[in-house]
């Protein structure tokens, strides 16, 4: 009855790590819902967050998109994709995109907007085109911040996307919900497993791109 | 040169932060726009960058209107230094100096040199070229702030309250080190303080501004401390300006008294009886440096027995404020005047130095209308 | 015709039942959550070093889909509204947790000096210093909570029916109603603004002492000689 050992005895059959059902296949699927979700998230969220972040204007319109976009249930979300527009990846997409561009969104427009103003105003003074003002001074110094409201959504993603399942999609979330129907506890757990363990993934990667892409000045200032 | 011609600055909301401000800015000096919060000058500053678009009158650099010229191209041409020197935390030191002729399209080689060049210039070790803004204290990264501005070699300097944020020795050494550059590259600089001391220190010529961003005095510091406009400008100067005036008058003229200095070895029981020793006597060494005061009523010649002379002011170099300091702190209120290489000149009592003062007023007096240029007796 | 609010009678529940009950399973967990959260955080705030395992132990428990909890504690509390609410306010203690910590963390090193020079101790300094100065982000925080709880209570429709309003979104794929799933999504939507505008409120009244339009004049404000800048820059 212990979780443990469902996790142990989940992992070590055998059949389970082969075939359409097997776990490398189903980590694949998942971790291409999870890119794919971020990816469109990130393509929305960033360039407007960065837009309105930089000129400080638009945040109450942000504000309400982001708050109405939070309040879209998930699960309802795909239920009804999925009653429109039937079997398909583009269901599963939408309510994991809706999930996402909010963090990514939100924390884009705060990480610029709260930035420290002098070094902006420098560059201005010292004749910086606007571009390069946002991309040279205002994003390397804001990436700490952008970077952890991708993560969150990426986290947030992961967890989520186990809901594919439910419209008769792949993924981990397959473990859990065959699990569910089936009374079978031991796939249940492993599926959340590798849910977790995918997510533990998210974090490290997130840890080494903010190791390569953000400047050691602004990453020493935010841990003083 | 920089001229500002009936500039206002009006906002949406009514507020006027620059009032019809008509201003000559000359090349090679100092101006500096000094006066208290909400007076305006911080906006006539940025004015000039086009930071913010007066709402009439115009401003010319050297001839040409400032809005014929591409506001980019413009801010390029212009240093920029700001308070908290707005240092890219994310860049190296030398990337942050660089940053003006990577701009201009400099290559990445010449702009670092050139970057080099420049921490030697504001008096930065060189080691600390490829240090993050976070490990520099605040008055190094202000002198970076300065490097990066001069970068490009721009001919106009502006610079927002760059040394208000640090504390008051590294601001005193600063300023000292803007002058020094000021006097190797003889830019435009226009500065903006609130505070009049060191408007005085470093300033050419001085534009006090008055709430509600209109001009009350623009003079040079010497004009403006004896001859303030208007209650408002002498409130402002603060209760001591006849004291900081004699910064700019000039020790050389002094009238000192030799007759009291004597050299070791001289026969000291004959000039206790003579009128020269009724008085305390300045003792020297043979190379005419001063050793210190002596009684010689109770003194024997023994040189470890003589009053310390305090500190000296150096004639010419040093001015008439200096030297009243000096005869205030002397235990004989006779402050010892010496020459470049420390040899004694002679004596300065109070009264000297007051009557120095007097001669200075007759003198201004008598060519009111010339402006006075004394820039030396600092 | 199948309409809009006609509810199919094997939810046993009519329409503002079902509201009700979602309202309940979404917004306990989130109190709950909260007065866990707060001696939790300052437990963060104290002792430096356990903040940082916490963080990470939350964020993998966030990470566990709801579903899976949901079967997992299904041996234990049946099914039941208590086996939705029990994931759900582990979820609001993710969001919470950090936003108390921030929160608190963001009060000014002279606040607190001040608190302590005055000889406030320690644990009324926490309750009334640095937590009403915190209220800002922990209304962030609880804004964030309830969103996603009243989003998920619908995944427990997966557990035989306990899902509230979600329940509606099986009995669509079931009967192929997809009215009642827009029902669902709208009816949930809706809830949730709702309860985000109280919240929104909730934050003006216990702060009166933020500025009505937010934090918003500390930049870019043209300098009409540094009125809106720090005291110590104005011009």
């Amino acid at each position: 009855m212990n979780v443990l050992n469902f996790i142990q005895s989940f992992f070590s059959d055998g059949s389970h790590w082969h075939g359409y059902d097997g776990i490398p296949q189903r980590v694949w699927e998942h971790l291409q819902y999870t890119a794919g979700a971020l990816a469109i998230a990130a393509a929305v969220g960033l360039p407007i967050g960065l837009v309105t972040g930089h000129t400080g204007r638009g945040g109450n319109a942000l504000a309400f998109v982001s708050a109405g976009a939070r309040a879209l249930p998930t699960f309802g979300l795909l239920v009804l994709m999925f009653v429109w527009l039937g079997l398909g990846i583009v269901p599963v997409m939408i309510p994991l995109v809706v999930l996402a561009v909010p963090p990514i969104l939100i924390t884009t427009y705060e990480a610029i907007r709260t930035l420290d103003p002098s070094p902006v105003d420098a560059a201005r003074g010292m004749g910086m085109p606007e571009a390069k003002v946002l991309f040279q001074v205002e994003v390397p110094a804001a990436l700490p911040l952008i970077l952890s409201g991708l993560r969150s959504a990426a986290i947030q993603i992961v967890s989520t996307a186990t809901i594919a399942a439910y419209v008769s999609l792949g993924g981990v979330g397959r473990y859990i919900l065959d699990g569910l129907y089936q009374r079978n506890y031991e796939k249940v757990v492993g599926g959340a497993a590798l849910t977790a363990i995918l997510a533990l993934l998210v974090l490290v990667l997130f840890w080494a791109i903010a190791r390569v892409a953000v400047s050691p000045g602004v990453r020493r200032r935010r841990t003083v | 040169m920089i001229a500002i011609e009936d500039v206002s600055k009006r906002y949406a909301d009514g507020t006027v932060a620059v009032d019809r401000l008509s201003l000559q800015i000359p090349n090679h000096s100092i101006t500096v726009l000094v006066g208290p919060s909400g007076c305006g000058k911080t906006t006539t500053l940025r004015m000039i960058n086009r930071m913010i678009e007066p709402s009439s009158g115009t401003i010319r650099v050297n001839g040409e209107d400032i809005l014929r010229k591409p506001v980019n191209a413009l801010r390029q041409s212009m240093g920029y230094v700001i308070q908290n020197a707005g240092l890219f935390q994310h860049r190296t030191i030398l990337d942050n100096i660089a940053t003006v002729p990577r701009l201009l399209g400099w290559s990445k080689q010449r702009a670092r040199a050139r970057a080099a060049e420049l921490m030697e210039r504001v008096g930065l070790d060189p080691a600390m070229a490829r240090r993050y803004p976070y490990q520099l204290s605040g008055g190094q990264q202000q002198r970076v702030g300065v490097a990066r501005a001069l970068a490009a070699d721009p001919p106009i300097l502006l610079m927002d309250e760059p040394f208000s944020a640090v504390d008051p020795v590294v601001r005193r050494g600063l300023q000292e080190e803007l002058l020094r550059i000021q006097g190797e590259l003889g830019k435009a600089i226009v500065f903006v303080t609130h505070d009049m001391d060191e408007a005085i220190t470093i300033g050419d010529r001085v534009a006090v501004l008055r709430t509600g961003g209109k001009l009350a005095q623009f003079a040079a510091p010497d004009e403006l401390l004896s001859a303030p406009a208007d209650a408002f400008v002498e409130e402002f100067l603060g209760g001591d300006r006849g004291i900081r005036g004699l910064s700019f008058l000039s020790t050389r003229d002094l009238a000192l008294d030799r007759s009291r200095v004597f050299p070791v070895g001289s026969d000291w029981q004959q000039l206790a009886g003579e009128s020269a020793g009724a008085g305390p006597v300045l003792v020297t060494d043979a190379d005419a440096k001063p050793l210190g005061w002596a009684d010689l009523t109770v003194w024997a010649g023994d040189v470890q027995a003589l009053e310390p002379h305090g500190q000296a002011f150096e004639v010419g170099k040093d001015s008439l404020r200096v030297a009243l300091d000096r005869a205030v702190l002397s235990p004989t209120g006779q402050a010892v005047a010496v020459d470049g290489a420390g040899r004694v000149l002679g004596l300065a009592g109070q009264e000297t130095v007051a009557a120095a003062i007097r001669a200075a007023r007759q003198r201004r007096a008598a060519d009111s209308e010339g402006v006075s240029t004394v820039k030396a007796a600092r | 015709m199948n309409g809009f609010f006609d509810i199919p009678s094997d939810l046993q529940s009519s329409y503002l039942g079902l509201i009700s009950t979602h309202m309940q399973e979404a917004l306990v967990p989130v109190l709950v959550g909260l007065l866990l959260a707060l001696p939790i955080g300052l437990l963060c705030v104290r002792v430096n070093w356990i903040y940082p395992p916490v963080l990470w132990i939350t964020t993998v428990l966030y990470a566990i889909p709801s579903i899976a909890f949901f079967v997992v504690l299904i041996d234990y509390t049946g099914l039941s509204k208590t086996t939705v609410m029990i994931p759900l306010t582990l979820y609001s203690l993710v969001v919470l947790v950090p936003a108390v910590v921030d929160g608190v963390r963001s009060v000014p090193e002279e606040t607190n000096a001040a608190a302590a020079a005055m000889g406030i101790g320690s644990l009324r300094r926490y309750l009334q210093v640095q937590l009403p100065i915190a209220v800002p982000a922990i209304m962030a925080g609880l804004r964030v909570a309830t969103a996603s709880s009243i989003s998920l209570v619908s995944v427990g429709s997966l557990i035989g029916n306990q899902g509230a309003l979600g329940n509606l979104l099986t009995t669509a794929m079931l009967y192929h109603r997809p009215l009642l799933a827009v029902n669902s999504v709208v009816t949930t939507a809706v809830l949730a603004v709702l309860v985000d505008a109280v919240l929104v409120l909730l934050r003006r009244v216990l702060t009166p002492w933020q500025p009505a339009s937010g934090r918003k004049a500390a930049r870019r404000t043209s300098t009409i000689a540094g009125a809106a800048r720090t005291p110590e820059s104005v011009s």
